[in-house]
């Protein structure tokens, strides 16, 4: 009982992290129809940005854990958001008009760019980081197996539940969320109705990746390693995830990467570890075949 | 950068203005490159991680990119050049017209290049790659340019062959020829199990989840030890024999019962040639196809599915065989694979090999053979020149694909030729033909159209 | 008129279909005669597309039945039936209201598309095709014969080779038509096909029409709002408003029914009651 717990405690953590970058992935995909293949690599730049800037600065001597994490955040969030809108500006705005497949094709070449980018640039060995934030919370001790609820456990959680709540408030009340939800409904009409399209879908670009940022100097806490290739394989799971709970809603990703993270934690406790990631790509297949709309996903009628 | 349509006045406005934007780029990628760049981290001795700045090398990539942008928001906006018109559309069209004498021309030299690149091996192994991707964009065509559907993971198929043949010949001692037609029905079958689940899907999650499948049966591969022997692969995978004659140098070899001298370059020839049988046979097929019934059903399945529905057309099995035939290409390709390394393991098959053949398909231009052809062998010919610099390969690839994507995203062969005619014979231009289902009236009703 | 057999070919019995809250049509009965051309006309959002769509297969009825029933007697439950097996097996060809030919492909090669299931046959299920078996190319010719007879029939002889998507709108809507043709229908259902033509287009479709209903014995179903074409040459016409059938007769008797009427021009809701009563409801 006690090893279930501890499994659910770390699946909900890596759930959070599944879930900001899911995020990403149905903003993008419910304003314009399109899966960013990148998404996933603009996670990984930011990790990397994370590691860089946290070096930096304890460099020229910024010690102080909290206040570098603080900045560090920042600049990541700041550059990866640059990221974002260079990457939707260069490889997706000119395909908007074009065919189906063009801004696919140019996502996944931006996606190869990024990865080779980042190992051209780094090196293409794994960067360790030393933990930051050590200690946590023993909550059930006993002798044979403690639940450890550890300090960087909290901070994930409880960043993604503000970032959450922050987030809905925008989507709601502001103003650009209104503009979002328009043209997530018919681009068409918003833009006749004088939402900047153009500017709208550039904001949910960097909005997606200063989600996926903090994503990113989390998985950083957490895993203390990173390599160019973790985008990929956090793509395609945050991308389950965006599908498992409705593409297209909000709460959906959040829940989705919630219950692919349980899945994945439990998956490598209960049965194996290797198999992991071939049980997220099971989930995908699964949930599109019998569920394409997702949990909280609105079914879509055919129009003949 | 946005576009200004009309001229300012006055060349000094012009200046300022142009300055102020290439400035602009200059700060963001500034922004971009700072960290990433401008730092570099290593593993120092103890294992912890070491910054070295590289403030020259940040510098001159940002003077790199506001020269550019200076020199583009200046030279090009007053020419009013489209970036994009390279090549006029009439060269093309006149090289269209001369598609078929392109075609034989390439064959015959095709045909000759053993011989006269006969003591070159760097070429011929170059000419065998080549031709095996030119096959395996020959059957992405045929899922991708004529069925509409967007496999990524094909590379799964080609993995199945390879490792197909492997474990036949090791296990049952089949020589080459008898594995050559099981290996492909075992992909085509795998292809059908896989096609059954994403047939009621659209566009890009066809994409991602056949990107999946892909990644799956790798990760199936690297794990499943005691099938696949694992990360280590099978190595021993005999080479092929000449109907039975194999290329060594007893008496029983091909060398010595045809009274030639020994040499290594024999199987390479031999190789070489296989694989363009394979290729036009692959080719010949899809020809053949395009004519017949199930072809026709393919392409009109790409263009308007429901349509085809109201048709009496069995939509589900149209996609299976399209599905089933580009697997079992895929697998004819991945024993000659294993056969011509003689050695296969879980790298060769990853998720890039996907995207480099889907890359050819799209630039050679979906649906044309010819295209992918001559796609093939740039793109390949450029993979090799640019050996040297082997990390910056990947780079220009992915760059190289976002470009063509702006630039050119029909491809090099924008027509598509009607496989029937009543009168007489006239290309159709690519922007009527619908590629894998064109938006309607907005990006999200086309996913169900 | 052609009377040969006045029992019905396709039936309709208590057909509602519910999206959600919203109910599209509601208990909807009526049939269309073998050879009879039927309309079904209402006002925008009256529910036709939605009855068009269950019977020819691309919405499943909430409730109801939909027979279809052939000369030799083989009935159809096309509620049951779904997708291509409509138009494989029960025979019903339709086109769509905002035309869906495939655009790439040349005219020919539309018709040629809508023959596939006997070539298939004939090709013995591609196989013995690929190596160009003579049934094969005997079924081929015939059915390019076929496609020429239609080409030739609506006009585009001189076209044929041409893209459909590049052929002018009139033409498209009539190539729509031939190609639910060469799918040998018993049952035509037409979306909308007088809809963006002109007078005399109009009048070359009813011609058409006819043409289809006498040469072919094709019974045909359309959706019309054009009411020349409508008035012209249906036989039978079924109103509906708000998803419910509220006239159901020959053409002269509908056209002076006061509810129909009133359903157009859109009655005041206060002289409702009026319109009601003076039409003795």
């Amino acid at each position: 009982m006690d090893y279930f717990f501890q499994q659910l405690i770390n699946g909900l953590t890596l759930g959070s992290i599944y879930g900001l970058i899911a995020i990403g992935y149905t903003m993008v995909y419910g304003i314009i129809g399109m899966i960013n293949f990148a998404h996933g690599d603009i996670f990984m730049v930011s990790a990397f940005l994370g590691l860089i800037a946290f070096l930096a600065l304890v460099a020229i001597g910024v010690t102080a854990v909290p206040l570098a994490l603080f900045l560090v955040l920042l600049i990541a969030m700041a550059l990866t958001s640059l990221y974002g809108w260079t990457v939707e500006h260069f490889a997706y705005r000119p395909l908007r008009r074009s065919f189906r497949l063009a801004p696919l094709i140019s996502a996944i070449g931006m996606s190869i760019v990024l990865q080779n980018y980042v190992q051209i640039a780094q090196g293409a060995r794994v960067k360790p980081l030393p933990p930051l934030i050590p200690g946590g919370f023993t909550l059930v001790s006993s002798k044979t197996f403690p639940v450890e609820l550890s300090n960087v456990q909290i901070i994930v959680v409880v960043t993604t539940v503000v970032l959450m709540g922050v987030f809905s408030w925008l989507v709601a009340r502001t103003r650009l969320g209104r503009d979002m939800r328009a043209c997530e409904q018919d681009l068409k009409m918003a833009s006749l109705l004088g939402v900047n399209v153009d500017r709208t879908i550039s904001y949910t670009f960097i909005i997606g990746a200063a989600l996926a940022a903090v994503a990113g100097i989390m998985h950083l806490l957490y895993y203390g390693v990173i390599d160019f290739y973790i985008g990929f394989i956090a793509g395609v799971k945050a991308f389950t995830a965006a599908v498992l709970g409705g593409i297209g809603s909000l709460p959906g990703a959040m829940l989705g990467g919630l219950l692919i993270g349980l899945i994945e934690t439990m998956w490598s406790a209960y049965f194996s570890v290797e198999y992991k990631d071939v049980a997220a790509f099971c989930i995908l297949v699964i949930v599109l075949i019998f569920l394409p709309s997702g949990i909280l996903g609105r079914p879509e009628i055919e129009k003949v | 950068m946005s576009v200004l349509s009309e001229h300012s006045t006055g060349h000094r406005f012009d200046f300022l203005t142009a300055l102020k934007r290439a400035l602009l780029s200059a700060l963001i990628a500034f922004g971009l490159f700072s960290l990433l760049i401008g730092i570099r981290t290593d593993t120092g001795p103890t294992g912890a991680l070491v910054l070295t700045g590289r403030p020259a090398l940040l510098a001159i990539i940002v003077g790199l990119v506001f020269a550019g942008a200076l020199v583009r928001e200046l030279i090009l906006r007053d020419r009013g050049i489209a970036l994009g018109r390279f090549v006029s559309p009439d060269l093309l069209a006149r090289a269209q017209a001369l598609g078929k004498f392109v075609g034989l021309a390439l064959l015959g030299f095709a045909i000759l290049v053993p011989i006269i690149f006969y003591h070159d091996r760097y070429l011929l192994d170059l000419g065998i790659m080549i031709l095996t991707y030119v096959m395996l964009g020959w059957r992405l065509n045929i899922v991708v340019g004529l069925a509409g559907l967007l496999d990524l993971g094909y590379v799964a198929f080609y993995a199945v062959g390879a490792y197909s043949y492997a474990l036949l010949a090791e296990n049952f001692g089949f020589s080459f020829w008898i594995c050559l037609p099981l290996a492909g029905i075992l992909a085509s079958f795998w292809g059908i199990l896989l096609g059954f689940p994403v047939l009621r899907l659209r566009g890009d999650y066809l994409a991602i989840v056949t990107l999946a499948f892909g990644e799956m049966i790798r990760l199936v591969l690297i794990n499943w030890q005691s099938l696949t022997h694992g990360p280590d692969g099978i190595t021993g995978v005999p080479r092929p024999t000449f109907f039975g004659l194999p290329f060594n140098n007893d008496d029983g070899g091909f060398a010595h019962t045809f009274g030639l001298e020994w040499s290594p370059l024999h199987r390479i020839v031999f190789l070489y040639y296989l694989i363009l049988v394979l290729a036009l046979v692959t080719n010949l097929v899809t020809i053949r196809l395009r004519r017949l019934p199930i072809g026709r059903a393919w392409e009109a399945l790409r263009e308007d599915e429901i349509a085809c529905r109201s048709l009496g057309i069995n939509t589900t099995n149209t996609k299976l065989t399209a599905f089933a035939m580009g697997a079992m290409f895929a697998g004819f390709a991945g024993s000659f694979f294993a056969t011509r390394q003689g050695f296969i393991s879980p790298e060769s098959f990853t998720f890039t090999e996907s995207a480099l053949v889907l890359a050819i398909v799209v630039l050679g231009g979906m649906g044309s053979q010819i295209g992918v052809a001559v796609a093939a062998a740039v793109m390949l010919g450029g993979f090799e020149f640019f050996r040297e610099f082997a990390q910056f390969r990947m780079l220009v690839f992915g760059l190289a694909m976002v470009a063509i994507m702006i630039w050119r995203p029909r491809g090099l062969v924008a027509t598509r030729t009607p496989s029937i005619f009543l009168n007489r014979e006239k290309d159709i231009n690519a922007d009527l033909v619908r590629r894998a289902r064109t938006k309607t009236w907005s990006w999200r009703r086309a996913q169900h159209d | 008129m052609t009377d040969a057999a006045a029992e019905p070919i396709l039936t309709v019995e208590h057909l509602s279909m519910r999206f959600g809250g919203l109910v599209a049509v509601d208990d909807l009965s009526f049939s269309a005669r073998r050879g009879d051309i039927t309309a079904l006309i209402g006002p925008n959002g009256a529910g036709k597309t939605t009855v068009f769509n269950c019977i020819t297969g691309f919405y499943k009825p909430s409730v109801g039945m939909i027979r279809l029933t052939h000369t030799n007697g083989a009935e159809f439950l096309l509620e049951r039936l779904f997708d291509f097996r409509i138009s494989k097996h029960a025979r019903v060809a339709r086109t769509f209201q905002n035309i869906r030919l495939f655009p790439g492909m040349t005219a020919l090669e539309n018709l040629m598309v809508a023959q596939h299931n006997p070539l298939m046959l004939a090709s013995g299920l591609t196989f013995l095709g690929i190596f160009g078996i003579a049934s094969f190319t005997q079924a081929e010719r015939a059915a390019i014969d076929k496609a020429r007879y239609w080409l030739n029939r609506i006009g585009l002889i001189e076209r044929a080779d041409d893209p459909a998507g590049s052929l002018p709108y009139g033409a498209q809507r009539r190539l729509e038509i031939a190609r639910a043709m060469c799918a040998d229908p018993v049952l035509l259902c037409l979306d909308e096909p007088a809809a963006g033509l002109n007078v005399r287009e109009s009048g070359e479709l009813n011609e058409l029409l006819m043409f289809i209903r006498a040469e072919h014995g094709t019974s045909i179903l359309l959706i019309e709002h054009d009411m020349s074409v409508v008035m012209e040459i249906s036989d039978h016409i079924v109103v509906l408003d708000y998803g419910l059938k509220i006239a159901d007769g020959k053409p002269a008797a509908v056209r002076d029914d006061p509810k129909v009427i009133a359903a157009y021009l859109g009655v005041h809701d206060e002289e409702l009651g009026e319109a009601h009563a003076e039409a003795g409801l």
